[in-house]
């Protein structure tokens, strides 16, 4: 857990968005150009349809792209000093959180979180280990077994934020993810994944269209364009 | 940039799945079609045949009786088409959203996995002049013989044309049911009724001009098995003479080698006779449109469609009651011990006859179930592997992909499986179990494609996205993630790929040349002897495998996700 708590200053320099553009069909949907140091939360702040998401999913590698999709994309995405262009989803460390928990339906709790864990972490009772951690840490003990459909909404945005959080990523990015939760319930997580984000040190990109996630994150608001 | 992405082994071969998949699938048709021609104008060496002439058509067009065999083969496959879809577009304007739907399309949906040969029977079974329908009303009338009266293989093929629209009308609906989603069919269908429109005409205005072009190419591959069908004709067609496919087959089984030319010549005269079908059909569409567009433009209302809307239901209930009938009057005669007119069971029940051949069945069981498992795993592993490439390269394929899927569908099978038993034999595969297996797969690739690309392109693709940025490779996302959620969605594929390839007669009659006995080859074969209590057997064994295939798609998801109530979401068919 170390290497989450205390990010190593030597190579952790952030998220940076060197004048990242997003184009479709020649229609310019961003052009940013932007540092997000390590447990700085940046608000992207933009009426839907203007591209945030492309921008994540552009981060993530996984923004369709060639022709048939029509998406043009410019500028470098650097983390930590290393260039993600060209790197395939998967090697890049950056994790993700929709406005849908998109548990997987087939697997347990447990499963869903062991399914994060990276394979380099060895041994049943060491994974067995970091997952119940987790899930302490999220207030769930004893939940590793149970089935995600049977948790309330509150429960499952926790799980799906531990869910990132196991998977070791060195930044995070939140797509308008409270938009579906109810008011109260909202303040709640809103501060747990955001005391999370700022414990681990991990540059945050958050897009929404609430004002309020915006001002309840504290930190910079920029819009797309 | 997509090109820049490190991508492992199975990723890189991935891309060549679609071409594959569609090679498989087309390649046969071709080479079938021009092995068809070549004999067609006296070109077959192994015949003795190297040169060109016009002589086949020569003998084709003094054949007795030809033009009746055309006209029969044009009008049944013309008229059952127009029946089944304006039936089908009938019930739909009148019930579509309501409870009445929901449950038609319940009852109806288990047709579609019965063979058309099964159906066939059953129906022979009730319709004929010993049937249960006159012996239902001979208990009332008091008639101690069969009438004289002809049901069966009736000249002008009333009842074979009953066949095919009970047959598919299932098909014609769950293909609308596809199409209702994309044509924004319930808001329509709203927006019509505010208008001050009845249901029915509401529907047919507004909401079947969008769904049409949907429907279009399985309309078209009805129209097309229709006007080529044989096994559904030999067993409730008119015989003398019969539709031009059946007689094709005569002459293809004619222990003279030399009719094989005259055969030839008549497998590409059926070709044009299906061209031709579709041609006056579009021309149909045409008209239909033109007039539609007035009609609709007319303004006219038409609230008071009750009658309407009970006759589409009428017709839909007969359809399902006229098909599970049947199916119970094959299961009792196989078991009827004495049974004379007009007694509604037999008076006495036996097994003997299922002891008598229980061997034989064990046998003609696993036949069909290797072919039928070998084919559909093959269609299974390619159709995911081109949806998975679809997914990786976000290219979603267009128009005409869907009609070369459609291809093999909307070529009468008789015009290209004597050219591709030529073609395999040309090759040293002749009736072998690989041949059979590949010439099952251009039949069932399609309806396994069909029936696999709906549910996955509709999962959601945060699924996948989540998952690789959770670090796991684009391997681990589709075994890990993608396939489980599509469990259900695969096991249905499945059981209809296995009631498709266990349907199939002709192929495996022709390409297996007599070495594959499977339950429809078998139970065809019976159909000219008459043996009702052998035809029941053979009959019911044609549905064991597909109900048993629907049965498992319904049962493994249930228990394996016993405990995940959201696999429930995913779990639908």
């Amino acid at each position: 857990m170390s290497r989450n708590l205390s990010p190593d200053n030597t190579t952790a320099s952030g998220l940076e968005l060197r004048r990242v553009s997003i184009r479709l069909n020649g229609r310019v949907l961003v052009d940013i150009d932007i540092e997000i140091k390590p447990g700085e939360i940046v608000t992207l702040m933009g009426p839907s349809g203007s591209g945030k998401s492309s921008l994540l999913a552009h981060i993530c590698g996984t923004l369709p792209s060639g022709n048939a999709a029509g998406f043009e994309v410019g500028g470098q995405v650097v983390l930590n000093g290393t260039s993600l262009d060209g790197l395939a989803p998967q090697d890049r460390h950056v994790g993700i959180l929709f406005q849908d928990d998109l548990l997987f339906p087939h697997l347990s709790v447990g499963g869903n979180l062991a399914f994060a864990l990276p394979s380099t972490i060895r041994g049943r009772d060491e994974r067995q280990k970091r997952i119940d951690e987790a899930l302490e840490s999220a207030g769930l003990d004893g939940f590793a077994d149970r089935d995600p459909a049977t948790l309330s909404g509150g429960q499952r945005a926790r799980v799906a934020l531990m869910r990132v959080l196991l998977s070791e990523p060195n930044a995070l990015l939140l797509d308008e993810p409270f938009s579906k939760l109810d008011t109260e319930l909202r303040d709640q997580i809103r501060t747990f994944v955001f005391d999370q984000a700022r414990l681990r040190g991990l540059p945050t990109l958050m897009v929404t269209h609430d004002p309020d996630d915006g001002a309840a994150a504290g930190g910079r608001i920029v819009n797309p364009v | 940039m997509a090109e820049t992405l490190r991508r492992g082994p199975i990723d890189s071969m991935l891309r060549f799945f679609p071409a594959f998949t569609l090679i498989l699938m087309i390649g046969p048709v071709c080479a079938g079609l021009i092995g068809t021609m070549l004999p067609a104008f006296g070109y077959l060496p192994a015949l003795g045949g190297d040169g060109i002439s016009i002589d086949p058509w020569r003998d084709l067009l003094l054949q007795p009786g030809l033009a009746i065999s055309v006209r029969l083969s044009l009008v049944n496959g013309l008229v059952a088409t127009l029946i089944s879809l304006s039936l089908v577009m009938l019930f739909c304007a009148a019930w579509q959203g309501t409870k009445v739907f929901v449950v038609m399309q319940r009852l109806l949906s288990p047709i579609l996995s019965v063979p058309h040969a099964a159906a066939a029977f059953g129906l022979a079974f009730l319709i004929a002049p010993s049937g249960w329908i006159v012996r239902a009303v001979a208990l009332f009338a008091g008639w101690d013989r069969p009438p004289d009266i002809v049901t069966l293989h009736d000249p002008m093929g009333i009842a074979l044309i009953a066949g095919l629209v009970a047959k598919e009308i299932p098909f014609l609906l769950l293909m609308t049911l596809a199409a209702l989603p994309q044509a924004d069919a319930d808001r329509t269908r709203q927006v019509a009724l505010t208008f001050g429109y009845g249901r029915v005409v509401g529907w047919l205005k507004a909401v079947f001009p969008r769904i049409y072009p949907q429907i279009r190419l399985p309309v078209l591959a009805v129209l097309a098995y229709s006007t080529s069908v044989v096994d559904v004709a030999m067993i409730l067609g008119p015989t003398t003479p019969a539709p031009l496919a059946v007689r094709i087959l005569g002459w293809l089984s004619d222990p003279d080698l030399s009719h094989r030319f005259l055969a030839s010549a008549g497998a590409m005269l059926q070709l044009i006779l299906v061209l031709v079908a579709m041609a006056i059909w579009r021309a149909g569409e045409t008209l239909a449109g033109f007039w539609g567009r007035i009609w609709a433009e007319g303004g006219m209302r038409a609230q008071g469609d009750g009658a309407i809307r009970s006759f589409s239901a009428g017709a839909a209930v007969l359809t399902a009651t006229v098909v599970f009938l049947g199916l119970a009057s094959l299961l009792v005669w196989s078991f009827a011990g004495y049974w004379s007119f007009p007694e509604f069971l037999p008076r006495s029940f036996s097994l003997h006859l299922w002891m008598r051949e229980y061997d034989m069945l064990g046998a003609i069981l696993g036949t069909t179930l290797v072919i039928a498992v070998l084919s559909v795993m093959v269609a299974i592993a390619l159709v995911l592997g081109c949806l998975e490439n679809e997914t990786r390269r976000f290219q979603i394929p267009g128009q005409g992909v869907m009609f070369l899927i459609y291809l093999p569908l909307l070529m009468p099978q008789i015009s290209f499986m004597f050219g591709l038993q030529v073609f395999f034999t040309g090759i040293g595969l002749e009736r072998t179990l690989i041949s059979v297996v590949i010439v099952h797969l251009i039949f069932v690739l399609p309806y396994v494609f069909l029936s696999l690309a709906d549910p996955f392109r509709a999962l959601d693709p945060r699924y996948g996205q989540t998952a690789l940025c959770l670090g796991a490779s684009p391997a681990r996302v589709f075994w890990g993630v993608r396939l489980p959620l599509l469990t259900r969605a695969v096991l249905t594929a499945f059981a209809v790929g296995l009631a498709v390839s266990v349907g199939q007669y002709l192929p495996t009659l022709l390409i297996g040349a007599g070495r594959f006995a499977t339950v429809t080859t078998e139970a065809v074969a019976l159909a000219s002897g008459g043996d009702r209590r052998m035809i029941g057997i053979y009959g019911l064994l044609q549905m064991i495998l597909p109900f048993a295939g629907f049965a498992l798609a319904l049962l493994i998801p249930a228990v394996v996700f016993r405990h995940r109530r959201g696999m429930a979401d995913h779990n639908r068919i």
